[in-house]
């Protein structure tokens, strides 16, 4: 019971933070101060108070893409194991709804970007969707490997089957593996190479000009949902890296917590070292994940 | 006479049959006008009110009736049966014809269509009634001549619109791959005459074929029946056949229509005690294929009703994976891969001739509103037709097979079914799941595609811009589609239920898999966790925007301060990228012309999606074909009573050679 509080604690609170530890080490490679660990959640806080500017063009759906695109990120949240611990719900196929939730939030955050007519938006959308075709059978690969190894169906036996004497047995799959999801971590948030968050031309951005129309509330909700899909991926990630149990519930949280810290510097480090890809490159980086995860699979097999 | 319907429920189906055949009679004798078509519509409500409860009680019961025709023909007695793989596919029969034929009553209004109206009515009723018929029939003739009669109704009613040239060419595509495929089944029937001694089809299970006769008979029914489930390559006439029929024709064609291949493939396949493995990798790798290719040349069309139209290939292909799955399942002895391969396949064809009917009756609402059917002349048209956009949109996320509608849930079972084979020594299976991601990404390109560019955004032309909402005739049956949808996705085991006793006919081991790996609930507590939630924060949004004030202003241009519509992203350009990567899977005509001189004038650029295999292969050895058989043409004059002559000599001279 406490072990499921601590996880919807965790998932609710933790992902701004994990942008505000990107921010920092971005800052810390240019040789700024940078702005403060928390300051995602003080922009939150502003964003929610603040007043809404609505297109005239557009309906409905421009308003309804935020609420989807976060009520299907949050059920996700409670699919995933976080470090060595049970996920609140978790059946045979689980991780199928796992996948396919995020794909529903994309379809809404996609059409909500469609409904402002503006074709820059448009392009974003296209992006999201036509890339996205790239990243998903990736992280299902991904995803068959770990069931073959694990022999179950439910993300949570599939990651907490993952130990040391795992790791030593078949440790080659698994580092391609983890490539291969680093780099759908990258793509499907969002991140350089795949997409700047911060550069100020809007005809080479994905997710952020997709939301160029969307404001105060609404963008707030599409910022926390951003960052809690950075943070659930993140997690599979993390759990697949680090294979090992504290066997303390408190000790595995806290390794968790610092896992995920560590994950979003080397988020950061990538975004300091390496400039965006140009856009007709990121296909084929893509088609290069896959086929990492592939090999992985076929290393498994042998 | 009453009360035998009542006490037998097959008389009952029987006499919704009738009745669906009969439902357009009135409608060509009437005086043109509402009367004939509101009296067929009213039949095909109460056909369907007679029938559907029979059916799902027949289902249920689990049981297989029999009736005997001695019709005196020389082929033998021929005979109906009621059994549950029948009982399944009239379900969709019985459902979306009476949605069809009051769509039919806003959408193709006698008053208005004097000329085709009444023909269209009474062809309708007869193509539901025909497909009814091959369902039912259990022996080879009776099976092929309502099989023709089906095949003919539905070339009948591709044909309202022939002034133009487009839709007597897809017409003409049509009734020549319908008679290539009927020529499959010729040679399936009568290998079947010859193994077996009858004409009546052999009990399930207890025909022991082997070697080349079983290789015929299951090749002949996968050219056969596949070529009208529309199986890649056999696909050809589909995309142009349904884009060009009046809509509530697409929504049966493409909605029930196509799964009579399935429903012939099944059939002939549950003949089958003992089948190859190759037959099941066969049909997993040609459904594969189509639900990739399918949707991945559906993700590049400019035509509303044509992307559609691709779009049934790939659903129509998952379900072929589905039971190339189970027949795998079957033959190695795996009883969870044949439950998950058949429920999952069965499931979701049922799924979609939900989905499916209502964005062609959406399309069908869009036309009526706009007259094209060009994407890339839409827009904007959520503001003037908003009930159809809504249902759209719901059709739009359940055919992608997202949470919570139906789609997802069939789609769960395949997957679970591949997924599960990762374990196995041999985990080739484990494939299809990477390949299942593909489709549904793909499908999102599409499907984002059709319903952003039809519905959002500003309106891309005058028409768009001056569109109208649907007359409650149509939005009734979308409304019906939809709200089975969402029960569908939300409550999955009423479905399963349906399929359940069909398992066991085609592929005996999946009916011994004691349950789902997992508990059907949680479809229904994820569905509603997410709507909750949605509607929850969609309503805080809200609040939270009255009570901090709202501005509104024209859509932020990135500092070009006159934006018009024709800037707008359009289907074209919401394609090219996706075009661009998958140019392997599909090819497109790009046209755009360089740029001449300092000063350049206007220039138009466009680009055309190809149908690679009936442009570059077949219609060039149809050439050919054309070429070397001129001389035949002279015996095709058009005076009937030689063509009777015909027939007689053809016969005589077959009796003698039988002699």
């Amino acid at each position: 019971m406490i072990d499921i509080l601590v996880h919807i604690a965790l998932a609710l609170g933790l992902p701004p933070l994990l942008l505000g530890v990107i921010g920092k080490t971005k800052a810390a490679f240019a040789g700024r101060v940078g702005a403060p660990f928390l300051q995602p959640y003080y922009d939150l806080a502003r964003l929610f108070r603040k007043g809404v500017v609505l297109s005239d063009t557009t309906s409905w759906i421009f308003r309804a893409g935020p609420a989807v695109t976060l009520a299907a990120t949050l059920c996700a949240g409670l699919l995933i194991p976080l470090g060595r611990h049970a996920a609140p719900i978790s059946f045979d196929g689980d991780l199928v709804l796992f996948a396919y939730l995020f794909a529903l939030g994309r379809f809404f955050t996609t059409i909500a970007a469609l409904d402002t007519g503006s074709s820059f938006e448009g392009m974003g959308a296209a992006r999201e969707v036509s890339f996205a075709c790239l990243a998903e059978p990736t992280l299902f690969f991904a995803l068959i490997t770990l069931t073959r190894l694990s022999g179950t169906l439910s993300l949570t036996p599939m990651l907490n089957h993952l130990d040391l004497s795992v790791w030593l047995g078949t440790g080659a799959a698994l580092i391609l593996m983890l490539t291969g999801l680093f780099v759908v971590l990258l793509a499907e948030n969002s991140r350089i190479p795949f997409d700047d968050p911060n550069t100020h031309l809007e005809l080479t951005m994905i997710h952020e000009v997709m939301v160029l129309d969307h404001s105060g509330p609404y963008f707030g909700c599409i910022l926390y949902g951003a960052a809690l899909k950075l943070f659930l991926l993140g997690a599979l990630f993390v759990n697949v890296a680090l294979p090992f149990s504290t066997g303390s519930s408190l000790a595995d949280w806290l390794v968790f917590v610092v896992g995920m810290l560590a994950l979003s510097i080397a988020v950061g480090v990538v975004e300091s070292v390496m400039a965006r890809l140009r856009l007709i490159r990121v296909p084929q980086l893509l088609v290069a994940a896959l086929i990492l995860t592939a090999f992985s699979l076929v290393l498994v097999v042998r | 006479m009453f009360d035998m319907l009542l006490h037998d429920p097959s008389l009952a189906v029987l006499g919704a049959v009738f009745l669906a055949a009969l439902s357009g009679v009135p409608g060509l004798l009437l005086r043109p006008g509402e009367s004939g078509q509101k009296l067929a519509s009213l039949c095909a409500v109460a056909a369907s009110a007679l029938a559907l409860p029979a059916l799902i009680s027949l289902l249920f019961a689990g049981t297989t009736s029999r009736y005997l025709l001695n019709w005196g023909l020389p082929f033998g007695p021929t005979e109906l049966s009621f059994d549950p793989l029948s009982l399944l596919f009239l379900i969709p029969i019985f459902l979306v014809f009476p949605l069809g034929s009051l769509y039919a009553l806003g959408y193709w209004p006698h008053l208005k269509h004097p000329s085709t109206g009444p023909a269209l009515t009474f062809f309708y009723g007869l193509l539901s009634a025909s497909m009814a018929l091959v369902v039912l029939a259990h022996s080879g003739p009776l099976l092929l001549m309502a099989w023709e009669v089906m095949a003919l109704s539905g070339f009948f009613l591709l044909l309202p619109e022939h002034e133009s040239a487009e839709v007597r060419g897809a017409a003409t595509v049509y009734l020549v791959a319908s008679h290539v495929g009927v020529a499959g089944l010729f040679v399936l029937f009568s290998e079947l005459r010859v193994t077996t001694g009858s004409f009546l089809f052999p009990e399930t299970g207890s025909l022991a074929l082997t070697g080349t006769a079983a290789t015929v008979v299951f090749l002949a029914a996968l050219i056969g029946f596949g070529s009208k489930a529309g199986l890649m390559p056999l696909h050809i006439w589909l995309p142009a056949a349904h884009a060009n029929a009046p809509s509530h024709v697409s929504a049966l064609l493409s909605g029930v229509m196509l799964k009579m291949g399935i429903y012939g493939l099944l059939r002939v396949l549950s003949f089958f005690g003992e089948r190859p493995l190759w037959w099941g990798a066969l049909i997993l790798a040609l459904g594969l294929v189509s639900a990739l290719l399918g949707i991945a040349i559906a993700a590049v069309q400019k035509d509303l009703k044509r992307l559609l139209a691709y779009s049934s290939i790939e659903n129509l292909g998952l379900v072929a994976a589905g039971i190339g799955m189970a027949l795998i399942g079957q033959t190695t002895g795996n009883p969870r891969l044949a439950y998950l391969g058949l429920a999952g396949a069965l499931f979701h064809l049922l799924n979609h001739s939900l989905f499916k009917p209502l964005l062609f009756f959406c399309a069908g609402s869009v036309l009526h509103a706009t007259g094209t059917r060009e994407l890339d002349l839409m827009g904007g048209l959520g503001k003037r037709l908003p009930v159809t956009a809504l249902l759209s949109l719901l059709g739009a996320v359940a055919i992608c097979g997202l949470p919570p509608f139906n789609g997802f849930a069939s789609e769960f079972l395949l997957y679970l079914g591949f997924l599960g084979e990762a374990r196995a020594p041999q985990p080739y299976l484990a494939l299809g799941v990477p390949a299942l991601a593909l489709v549904g990404g793909i499908a999102a390109v599409s499907f984002v595609k059709l319903f952003g560019i039809t519905y959002l955004g500003a309106p891309r032309s005058e028409a768009a811009a001056h569109g109208h909402e649907a007359p409650a005739f149509m939005l009734v049956p979308m409304a019906v589609l939809g709200g089975l949808c969402l029960v569908g996705g939300l409550c999955p085991g009423l479905f399963l239920a349906l399929v359940q006793p069909v398992l066991s006919t085609v592929v005996p081991q999946a009916a011994g898999f004691a349950g789902l790996p997992f508990n059907l609930l949680w479809f229904a507590g994820a569905g509603s966790a997410v709507l909750a939630l949605a509607l929850g924060l969609f309503w805080l949004l809200r609040r939270r925007q009255v009570t901090s004030g709202t501005a509104s202003g024209p859509t932020w241009g990135c500092g070009y301060l006159a934006p018009t519509s024709r800037m707008e992203y359009t289907g074209s350009s919401f394609g090219l990228l996706f075009g661009s990567f998958s140019s392997g899977l599909v090819r497109t005509r790009v046209n755009a012309p360089a740029p001449v001189g300092l000063l350049p004038g206007a220039a138009r650029a466009g680009y055309l999606p190809e149908e690679t295999l009936l442009e570059r292969i077949i219609l060039p050895v149809l050439g050919l074909v054309g070429i070397a058989f001129r001389y035949l043409r002279r015996v095709q004059h058009g005076e009937v009573h030689l063509y009777i002559i015909y027939i007689f000599v053809t016969l005589l001279v077959l009796m003698l050679w039988v002699r």
